[in-house]
């Protein structure tokens, strides 16, 4: 376990774990509550496998009733609850805590209600994000965001995340594409949020909801919009000798008003480790290469691409392919997808940071990364959302070289400075959790991060939830209420960190 | 009430907010007061006035951002945008006539805070889903900032969406930065007139579903009934109609058009309003012309979200039963009711809408009125009990507008 501290336990908790265990136990089935150590180590982990920690008792409920059962209890006992979707977060957000009841959605697979009239799927927090859009391609329907763990995060996961994908520019994140949910609160109340209609009859609670990561609540229903499976897509596969150029021809583009379903950015090493790994044809002879992506119909399609081909040209391509047909289309993108993998064939571990930055500022961006590369002796890999200036920088390390873990999380956390001292901000699309938790005050101050805790405050008054990720700082709710800021300082400075 | 307060810059607004809690005095919040009949009648203590905080402070057309005060004239925005060939998506409405004042009035803060969008919501989203970052004022007078200048940005909870649609009563916002886009080179409009076969609302609720099934990407879709249709531009003697608004590169339109008629040949006739024609009648139902009444005796007007294949039914059942006239948008999903001057009716429009699935807002109605009915969807249990923390989370003593959405609140 490296850097990023937990907050300390509570022995007095950890020391009633059969009797907590045993009244959960009243709550859920019998065989839903986990207690075991060697039955719990499947949850000691998410995505980011750096942080590992048992929790104290696993709880898997399968219905509204029983969740809010366990979180009423919880409450009333001053338990800590961690709640736990897919378990695929790259950033620490479901790291169990040793004194927190783990709260796992796993059983929450069934798909209520697909309403093609009204364009909406109605689902239980565990179906995964891919089997939305299984369960409706028939009909020519999709679930639009796409992360690249879809295949086995959830639609609960997304929603606490906000999660991403390759096609937010023109289609947005989660929070675009979620109508309504079921939620239930720290003291085991339950509310609806929003529905099949658009926007919020009263205060827009549904927008702080999603991407909150598990901090104010567990969302037990979801209504998903769904949209109409575009008629065409078509890309462009192309290579420049500069970052520079890429990024000239991105912003050409966008300038000309053409918003491409996807614009992706890959630099040398990753070219180089993908084309190793899939063998689909990318240019090695290229600083960086770009995958642009259009869909609608057919016409549009033909229409554009002459464009974007045009722009292309004049921003000095290296060389350029477009697909002529689906399958060359799907093998442009299977060296993208298979990223990660291939990055991890070059080197025993990698951390993928998530910073975004204003999509003109990335030449100095990838110059200035590679300096820090070099002076922290790691080696970078980057793959970019360039549509959205979402960065994916990958930092290869071992993890059984002494001091490696924390000279990738420092190199790491240079990154994100840099990307917030451009214009840009922590995380784009895989959350703060307890990864950029002691980044905050980089973006924040005191004072912005204040309010955004008194928020949580009035979701969870005791602050039971999920503690420990995303704020820096843990304020008791009575406190943050009787704090003020004025002329930018705070008036309690001396709180303490973790 | 006191004389207005009038703050030149953040710094001042922030201490005239903190002077107005540490008083435990009310503040109203406005712009250019354009929205000020929009929401429950309040009386506060004085009016904060932050029409000084005005100005755009930074459009970059190629990464798609603008940051402006909250201040600053929407048609400056509009106008700044236009030059380079861009848009808010969400299309602002122009509510100024419908409210019985001036058009082409409103500050961007005031947009934001309102989020009452047109007819491209259906495919662009609201206000809230353009927004990025904020500066703000909380209740209690401290300045802070929430989201960023990225479209992609998880970092901490989304405040900026919060905000938007909060009606000036968890914050006064100052600065805001939103996601702009480019605006489509080409429109037209198909029209199918005289709806059938059957009744009029069930057939319109066929074809909007049919065209939003399909992949003739539309970005307005409207169902009409006779009387409505009549007054607005280009459509008298269409009877019964829907309209679809496509936007896009001429090809594009073309192939669409073409397999949109298609599908709707068997609901009517079909026309075609080409560019000119088709800009106006989507400003129309924007700005909820047909409900234009002037100042003599207006209507009371009621706008309802609701899940949209049920949209032309609800409409049609609430203006045979309340003696009013409605139309929809959003392919169905909004809902315009106009009702004859006086009772805004708000029991049995609420119970018809909840049948249906969403909620109604007064628009327009007296301030009497307004006062005494729940202008928003009345909130229950515990989502009453959160929404009130809430707002005490950033306002506790209830400085800024308060009441404005839920009484006490």
């Amino acid at each position: 376990m490296s850097g990023r501290r937990l907050p300390d336990a509570d022995e007095r908790v950890i020391a009633r774990r059969a009797e907590i265990a045993a009244a959960l136990a009243g709550l859920v089935a019998p065989d839903a509550v986990i207690a075991h150590e060697r039955q719990m180590r499947p949850y000691e982990t998410d995505g980011l496998t750096a942080y590992r920690q048992l929790p104290l008792v696993v709880v898997l409920p399968s219905t509204t009733a029983e969740v809010a059962a366990v979180l009423k209890y919880c409450h009333h006992n001053e338990i800590r609850v961690v709640p736990r979707g897919a378990g695929t977060s790259l950033s620490g957000g479901a790291l169990p805590l040793g004194d927190a009841v783990l709260i796992g959605m796993g059983k929450f697979t069934r798909i209520l209600e697909i309403d093609l009239e009204n364009r909406c799927a109605v689902v239980e927090p565990g179906v995964t994000n891919l089997a939305i859009t299984k369960a409706v391609e028939a009909q020519g329907f999709y679930y639009a965001p796409d992360p690249s763990s879809q295949i086995a995060c959830t639609i609960g996961g997304n929603v606490a995340e906000n999660a991403g994908g390759v096609h937010c520019l023109k289609y947005g994140l989660t929070t675009h594409n979620v109508l309504g949910a079921e939620l239930v609160l720290p003291t085991g109340e339950i509310v609806e949020l929003g529905g099949k209609h658009l926007d919020a009859g009263g205060l827009d609670l549904l927008s702080v909801v999603i991407g909150s990561e598990g901090l104010l609540g567990i969302v037990t229903r979801v209504t998903v919009r769904l949209l109409k499976k575009p008629d065409t897509a078509r890309a462009l596969l192309v290579g420049f000798a500069t970052s520079e150029d890429a990024g000239e021809c991105v912003a050409r583009i966008i300038g000309q008003g053409i918003i491409p379903a996807g614009i992706e950015m890959m630099d040398r090493d990753a070219i180089a480790a993908a084309e190793a790994f899939v063998q689909v044809g990318y240019p090695l002879d290229v600083e960086a290469l770009l995958i642009i992506e259009l869909d609608g119909p057919e016409a549009e399609c033909t229409h554009l691409m002459e464009q974007v081909v045009a722009i292309a040209r004049a921003c000095r391509a290296a060389n350029l392919r477009v697909s002529q047909s689906e399958e060359e289309r799907l093998g442009f993108w299977a060296g993208r997808k298979a990223a990660f993998p291939a990055v991890g064939r070059l080197s025993p571990d990698y951390l993928c940071m998530d910073g975004t930055i204003p999509r003109k500022r990335l030449p100095e961006v990838l110059a200035r990364m590679r300096e820090l590369s070099a002076r922290y002796g790691l080696r970078l890999a980057n793959v970019f959302h360039a549509g959205d200036g979402n960065l994916h920088p990958l930092i290869l390390f071992d993890a059984n070289a002494p001091g490696e873990l924390d000279a990738a999380e420092a190199l790491g956390s240079d990154i994100l400075r840099l990307c917030v001292e451009v214009g840009g901000v922590l995380t784009g699309e895989h959350g703060v959790g307890i990864e950029k938790r002691d980044l905050m005050p980089v973006m924040f101050s005191d004072g912005d991060l204040l309010q955004q805790q008194r928020l949580k405050c009035a979701f969870d008054g005791k602050g039971l939830l999920n503690p420990g990720k995303v704020f820096p700082t843990l304020h008791r709710c009575a406190e943050a209420g009787r704090m003020q800021v004025s002329g930018g300082a705070l008036s309690f400075p001396d709180l303490p960190r973790f | 009430m006191t004389a207005p307060l009038t703050p030149r810059d953040e710094a001042d607004l922030a201490e005239a907010v903190g002077g107005a809690f540490a008083r435990s005095e009310t503040l109203e919040v406005v712009g250019q007061g354009s929205r000020r009949a929009l929401g429950r009648a309040t009386r506060s203590d004085a009016l904060l006035d932050v029409s000084a905080l005005s100005g755009i402070t930074l459009y970059e057309p190629e990464e798609l951002v603008l940051s402006a005060r909250a201040g600053t004239p929407l048609s400056d925005i509009a106008a700044q945008l236009d030059a380079h060939g861009q848009m808010l998506a969400f299309e602002p409405a122009d509510l100024g006539p419908l409210l019985g004042g001036p058009a082409g009035s409103g500050s961007l803060g005031g947009t934001v805070a309102v989020n009452l969008c047109g007819p491209r919501r259906l495919s662009a989203g609201a206000a809230r889903d353009h927004m990025l970052g904020l500066r703000a004022v909380s209740g209690r007078g401290e300045l802070f900032k929430a989201g960023g200048r990225v479209v992609k940005n998880v970092t901490g909870y989304d405040l900026p969406r919060l905000f938007t649609g909060a009606f000036g009563t968890l914050g006064v916002l100052t600065e805001l930065t939103l996601k702009v886009m480019p605006k489509p080179p080409a429109e037209e409009t198909l029209l199918v007139c005289g709806l059938g076969p059957g009744e009029p609302a069930d057939a319109a609720s066929r074809a909007l579903t049919s065209a939003m099934g399909s992949s003739c990407e539309v970005s307005g879709a409207a169902f009409l009934p006779a009387a409505i249709a009549a007054r607005l531009p280009d459509l008298e003697g269409v009877g019964d109609a829907v309209a679809f608004r496509m936007e896009g590169v001429a090809p594009s339109i073309a192939a669409r058009r073409e397999r949109l008629a298609g599908l709707m040949a068997a609901y009517g006739t079909l026309e075609t309003l080409p560019e000119a024609p088709s800009r106006a009648l989507w400003a129309a139902l924007r700005d909820v012309q047909p409900f234009h009444d002037g100042k003599a005796a207006p209507r009371v007007v009621w706008r309802i979200s609701t899940a949209p294949a049920g949209g032309p039914a609800l409409a049609e059942l609430l203006a045979t039963t309340l003696d009013g006239e409605a139309f929809c948008d959003w392919a169905g999903g909004l809902i315009w009711l106009a009702l004859p001057p006086g009772a805004s009716r708000a029991v049995e429009v609420r119970r018809a809408t909840a049948r249906h699935g969403g909620h109604a807002t007064l628009i327009r109605a007296d301030a009497a009125e307004r006062a005494r009915v729940p202008v928003f969807q009345p909130l229950e249990g515990a989502l009453a009990a959160l929404t009130r923390r809430v707002k005490a989370s950033f306002d506790p003593k209830g400085v800024l507008n308060r009441g404005r959405m839920h009484e006490g609140m």
